[in-house]
């Protein structure tokens, strides 16, 4: 049971992702020619709203249903990797119009071609994992 | 009931967004989606590979719980909880579409131009889908995260090396948008 809190919050998120429609391909493309607002506000609010919730975290020191105080670990001080591994997730992004969240709820709305993009996206991570070494990060 | 089968305006989507990455961190974790897809390559024997693959998948579990949570999600809210309302894209975004000869952009969540079985089993339209998926794949874990790890989360926690990542994200899906597509649709 102690599993089913994840599987309310996965539901919770799938739902959420359909009805603001970011898991349409036209929503990503309509993002990346400027011509709309929707994907802007609905990720700004999320993140400026996440920024209040992550300061009140850390200001209170809350502790997480674990007991642990909850820790948000800084990421690596460097460029390369965060800037050329983005823009190739980038490329894929807006061809398949999916990240990997919509993935798997765009699945569930029966869209079941995407099960070819989901196992060429574990592929592709595959890959990075050989390469790593030989990467520049 | 009525407003909750229309679209979610982005007011109310962004700040549930937020409420799952809290949710996730109060459950002592975190919010990341594409980790999953290097927890399948551990189960599906990665770690004999390389060193990248080997660590306690187990641990991982309850994120793909999550993952289950979001197929069973995306059915409830498709089969219950829509009305089958057109995504009100801008009118330009739908002309520009057309030239590309994607039809009746916004009728369907995803375009059948490229998701429909008719194009998928084409040399063309497997290409896309297997090419698509690949750069998310491998680009999200060379960048260390997607948009749920680093436009949300990192974001929200202040973090520089996130909004380079973010910056990444939109050069790459501004060239394929705006030179990389025409070219592959046009």
């Amino acid at each position: 049971m102690k599993f089913f809190k994840f599987l309310l919050v996965g539901i919770f998120f799938g739902i959420v992702l359909v009805k603001s429609e970011a898991v349409s391909w036209y929503r990503i493309y309509e993002m990346f020619k400027f011509q709309s607002f929707h994907m802007y506000g609905i990720i700004g609010s999320a993140v400026i709203l996440g920024a209040l919730v992550v300061w009140l975290i850390k200001k209170s020191n809350l502790k997480s249903t674990e007991g642990a105080i909850i820790d948000l670990p800084p990421k690596d001080r460097v460029v390369t990797r965060y800037l050329a591994g983005g823009i190739i997730f980038g490329l894929g992004w807006a061809l398949a119009g999916a990240c990997p969240g919509p993935m798997y709820v765009l699945v569930g709305t029966g869209v079941l071609s995407m099960i070819i993009v989901i196992a060429a996206a574990v592929l592709g991570t595959f890959v990075y994992g050989l390469l790593k070494d030989s990467l520049p990060h | 009931m009525e407003t909750i089968l229309k679209p979610w305006p982005w007011y109310v989507s962004g700040p549930l967004i937020t409420l799952v990455m809290f949710l996730l961190l109060y459950f002592g974790k975190t919010f990341g989606m594409s980790s999953n897809l290097r927890t399948l390559c551990s189960i599906g024997g990665g770690g004999k590979y390389c060193e990248f693959f080997r660590f306690n998948w187990r641990a991982q579990r309850w994120n793909l719980v999550v993952v289950l949570g979001t197929v069973i999600g995306g059915f409830l809210a498709v089969t219950y909880l829509s009305d089958g309302s057109i995504i009100d894209l801008n009118p330009r975004t739908v002309s520009d579409l057309a030239e590309l000869n994607f039809a009746a952009a916004g009728h369907t969540l995803l375009p059948p131009e490229i998701y429909s079985w008719d194009y998928v089993i084409s040399f063309k339209g497997l290409a896309i889908l297997i090419g698509g998926g690949f750069l998310v794949g491998f680009g999200t874990r060379y960048a260390g995260g997607c948009t749920s790890g680093h436009a949300i989360t990192g974001l929200s926690n202040l973090q520089i090396p996130s909004l380079i990542a973010v910056i990444g994200f939109f050069i790459g899906g501004l060239l394929m948008t705006h030179f990389l597509l025409p070219l592959i649709f046009g």
